[in-house]
Formats: C-alpha cells, sequence, structure tokens
C-alpha cells in the first residue's frame, strides 16, 4: 500500500474542521501590538475604532452567508451558547406565553440539555420521535403541538447522520401558529444554502469551527422582522445590544468572519469535489456485505457518511482502523457502554448502533486518502468478522434474533 | 482510549495473524470439543470459546482451543490472552483461572474488567460442556 500521504488520515470533519491557512493569517493580524488588538468597545481611540470595524466587517460576511441583515448576528462563545442563548432566551422573556417547548430525540446535547435545565425550572418539553430516517416529519410536530407551545428547536443538520430536516415546512407552520423555531445549524454553513430573507426561523444557532474557522467562536441569528426578544443570559456591560455580554473576541471573531466569507466564496467548489469523494467512497465500501447507511439518503448532505458494519463491533472496528480518524457511534470507549442516542432513536437494534462509524469529508480531504481508506475498510473489515462468532453464525444461516443470549 | 500497550498489541496480533492466535472453529459436536458462548449482540460483545481435549491419567488436558469473539477492542484481547493460558492446562487447572488473570496480565482499565468476566464465563462454559459429554 502507497504511504505517501500522512497518517493517521483525518475524517472527522464534522467533529471539526482545521482552520483555513488564509483564516489564521487573519486571526494574527488582531493579536499583537503591531495589529489590530484593541477592544472593539473602546469609544476613545483609534485602537477600538479599528477593532470594531475589524468585528462589524466579519459580521458582515457571516450575515452575507447566510442571507440575513448583519444586525441580526449576536457573537456568541460557540454554537453551545447560541443554542443555549436562544432556547433558555425564548422560554425565559416570553414564560407568560406559555411553557410547552417541542425538539427532537436526536438533537445535539447543546439543546437537549438546556431544555432539561428549563425542565427542572418548571417548563414542558416534548422530545420528538425522528422516523427511521433520522427526519423530524411536520406531522410529528402538528401532532405535539399545544396552546401552550411557545418555541420549536428542530436541527437544521443531524450532526452523526448528515439528514437535513424541512426547515421551509416546519417554519412555515412555526409561524402559523405563532411559536418561535429555533435551528441548530452548526452544521449546515458552507454545506448548504441558507437565506434567512427567506426562510421562516426566528432563531438560527452557528459554529466557526465547522466551517474552517477557531474554536471558540459561534453567532445566534436573532430575528428582527418580525422581531424576535430573548432574555440575556450573561449580564456584565450591554454588549451585543445586551444580548450577550462580554469584552468580543476580535481575533476569533474575525477568523470566523474570514471563514465564512471564504465559505460563501467556495462553497460550490467544495461540494462539487466532496459529492465526488462521497460517490467514490460509497460505490466502494456498498461493496461489502451487510453493511447498512444511516440516515434518509435522499435528504442529505455528503460531507458525512453514517455506516453500520453488521457483526463487528464499532469500537473494534476504530481501533483496526487507527490510521484513520474517525468517530463511533458507540460510546463504548467511555464509561456509559452506551451505543449512539441519536441510532437507538433511529430504530436500530443496539447492535447496529454500535457497529457504526461516522466518516465526515472536508475541503483538504483527498482522493488518495479516500482510496486508502477504502484499502484499509476493506482490510479491517474482513479480519474482524473472520474473528466475530456472529458473522460465523450469519453465514450459517443463524437467525441471530433467535438466539437465547446469555445476556451478562 | 486508556487502553495499555498490552491490550493493544495483543488486539492488533491477533487480527493480523488470526491462525496464530488460535481464532478458528472445532465442529461443536464432536465428543472432544466442548464449547462455550456467552454475551450478548446487544450488549455488544460475544464470546465463543472451544476446547480440545485428550483423557490423561485421571483428568483431562486442553490439547487445543479456539476461539471467535465479537467486542471491543479489550473484549478480543481478553478471550486471546485467555486461549494462551489454557493450552496445556488440564480441566481443574483452567478451571482456576480467574478474571483477575486476565486484567492483570493486560493492565485492564477498570470500565473493561467485564470482558475478563465474560471470558472466565466461556472457559467455564465450555469445560461444563465437555464435561457433560463425557
Amino acid at each position: 500500500m502507497s504511504t505517501d500521504i500522512n497518517l493517521p488520515i483525518y475524517l472527522d470533519y464534522a467533529s471539526t474542521t482545521p482552520v483555513d491557512p488564509r483564516v489564521a493569517s487573519k486571526i494574527f493580524e488582531h493579536l499583537t501590538l503591531d495589529g489590530n488588538f484593541g477592544n472593539p468597545a473602546s469609544r476613545s481611540h483609534k485602537f477600538g475604532w479599528k477593532a470594531e470595524e475589524s468585528v462589524e466587517e466579519a459580521r458582515s460576511h457571516v450575515a452575507n452567508l447566510v442571507g440575513c441583515d448583519p444586525r441580526e448576528i449576536v457573537w456568541t462563545s460557540g454554537a453551545t451558547e447560541a443554542d443555549n442563548l436562544a432556547i433558555k432566551g425564548i422560554a425565559n422573556f416570553y414564560q407568560s406565553k406559555g411553557k410547552h417547548i417541542i425538539t427532537s430525540k436526536i438533537e445535539h446535547k447543546a439543546v437537549l440539555d438546556p431544555c432539561r435545565q428549563l425542565e427542572r425550572e418548571g417548563f414542558e418539553v416534548t422530545y420528538l420521535d425522528p422516523n427511521e430516517g433520522g427526519l423530524t416529519t411536520l406531522e410529528s410536530i402538528k401532532n405535539a403541538t399545544r396552546d401552550d407551545t411557545v418555541l420549536i428547536s428542530i436541527m437544521h443538520i443531524n450532526n452523526e447522520l448528515g439528514t437535513i430536516n424541512d426547515l421551509e415546512a416546519i417554519g412555515s407552520y412555526a409561524r402559523e401558529k405563532g411559536i418561535f423555531f429555533h435551528v441548530d445549524a452548526a452544521q449546515s454553513t458552507g454545506k448548504v444554502e441558507i437565506n434567512l430573507a427567506e426562510l421562516p426561523v426566528d432563531l438560527m444557532s452557528f459554529s466557526a469551527h465547522k466551517t474552517y474557522g477557531p474554536k471558540g467562536i459561534g453567532a445566534l441569528f436573532v430575528r428582527r422582522k418580525p422581531r424576535v426578544r430573548i432574555e440575556a443570559q450573561m449580564h456584565g456591560g450591554g454588549h451585543e445590544r445586551g444580548m450577550r455580554s462580554g469584552t468580543l473576541a476580535t481575533h476569533q471573531i474575525v477568523g470566523m468572519g474570514e471563514a465564512f466569507r471564504i465559505a460563501k466564496e467556495e462553497m460550490l467548489e467544495d461540494n462539487k469535489r466532496i459529492d465526488a469523494l462521497h460517490t467514490k467512497f460509497y460505490d466502494e465500501v456498498s461493496k461489502i456485505e451487510e453493511i447498512y447507511v444511516n440516515g434518509d439518503s435522499e435528504n442529505k448532505v455528503t460531507n458525512i457518511l453514517n455506516i453500520s458494519f453488521a457483526y463487528v463491533e464499532g469500537e473494534s472496528l476504530i481501533m483496526a482502523l487507527k490510521d484513520i480518524a474517525v468517530s463511533s457511534g458507540s460510546a463504548c470507549t467511555s464509561a456509559s457502554l452506551e451505543p449512539s442516542y441519536v441510532l437507538r432513536a433511529l430504530g436500530r437494534k443496539d447492535e447496529l448502533a454500535s457497529s457504526s462509524i461516522r466518516f465526515s469529508f472536508g475541503r483538504f480531504t483527498t482522493e488518495e486518502e479516500v482510496e486508502y481508506t477504502l484499502t484499509l475498510i476493506h482490510h479491517a473489515v474482513d479480519r474482524l468478522r473472520e474473528l466475530s462468532p456472529l458473522w460465523e453464525m450469519y453465514l450459517d444461516g443463524i437467525d441471530l434474533d433467535s438466539v437465547d443470549w446469555q445476556t451478562h | 482510549m486508556a487502553y495499555s500497550k498490552k491490550v493493544v498489541d495483543k488486539f492488533e496480533n491477533t487480527i493480523n495473524e488470526p491462525a496464530k492466535f488460535n481464532v478458528g472453529r472445532f465442529d461443536p459436536t464432536e465428543l472432544n470439543v466442548g464449547t462455550g458462548m456467552v454475551g450478548a449482540p446487544a450488549c455488544g460483545d460475544v464470546m465463543k470459546l472451544q476446547i480440545k481435549c485428550e483423557p490423561q491419567g485421571n483428568t483431562h488436558v486442553i490439547k487445543d482451543v479456539k476461539f471467535k469473539t465479537y467486542g471491543c477492542g479489550s473484549a478480543i484481547a481478553s478471550s486471546s490472552e485467555l486461549v494462551e493460558m489454557l493450552i496445556g492446562k488440564t480441566l481443574e487447572e483452567a478451571k482456576g483461572i480467574k478474571n483477575i488473570d486476565i486484567v492483570e496480565a493486560l493492565e485492564l482499565p477498570p470500565i473493561k474488567i467485564h470482558c475478563s468476566v465474560l471470558a472466565e464465563d466461556s472457559i467455564k462454559q465450555a469445560i461444563d460442556d465437555y464435561e457433560q459429554k463425557q
């Protein structure tokens, strides 16, 4: 096997992306004495004015990528904080209007945990089951809606599956019912077009580090027309029109701005390349017997591919693929020993859920890397199946569901 | 991952040279073969252990062992380690092997102790099966 490529190969772009070198140099320009280091809130000198200018330019880049007004962008420390600010902010501000929230079981923890917290504070939350493809249907939202529903929070692209929810349909319904609609779009920027000028969404969370920007910075879109109000969760100084206090991290903000500017410019090209890599990968990997692609194949981004390799356990597969950096649906490496809650919510059997691997491609993935990965996967799956008593039983025609397993 | 080098090496050697590390199967209907299978797919690990024995004096000796394991890296390493311990042992000696022996040999992290328990259970079952056939 040719090894003129750097190992391990990074195929975990949905977890985080490397910072684009162009973004990194922009960040460096905003740190040192000879650079633009000022506090954007300083009104009395040029250092502050220049920093503010950079921050506002970055805000425009972010707004431009998602089709909103720059004044609708609030900087946060990341998508987790944006999700918290949106969900708790709406719930706290409008609690006299209603105390019921609708979300789905396969949201990111940054949505689920704030919802749990609100439950402790007296709110009621409905956690919807997705369909077997991992999509949250409008039907299920309609059935869960109550007179006191104040917020619907549904993600755009699922981080484990890459499936895309129909924001237009859900948003139109929410608007018709007068319910606020929040969307976690951490996986979306640079992958799919977002036009908030048209999209009936009230709040949307963004992250920089999934789109070749730095970690530690994100943003929340808060719609101005019709006006959406949120209660601040961080107090002290009244930055970001009172919605999020704290000195703006100029260097990270310009990093996010530059990353989103590049995403706008290069999205089509990036996606075309990644589509081709996905096709190549999928065509080859689907030659392996007994594999299952998780998530609706029609409504899905191509940078994420989640596959269950039946009769092989996920953690051992990851160990056998040590030259490939991927993530497993199985959390067997942690103390919980639980298969992915996302795959379980799809109704996948535990053994299929724990044999799943998420491959995610990105801007810097090469064809050679994909080819090498495919060779390693074939090898690893063959070897682990040779070792698997379940595979042996499958080949012998034994129905595993009919076996009386001795659970321990 | 909190695995010791011993677990990683054992895992890699086993998957790369399955024949050398006794991966395989015996015909379970043969009278001199005892089979044990423990665990469940839904729990994430299944171990199948087979021993081939011969009478020797007033006891029986394990002449050969085959195994297959579905599970995490340490489950695979644990069963492979156990197999090595078994060959040449009398059934009485084999019954004396405890999970802690595997934990110590592989330096298993605390959350993976259950892998060694599974291995201990699989040898007990295989011996039971063998003894019932005699």
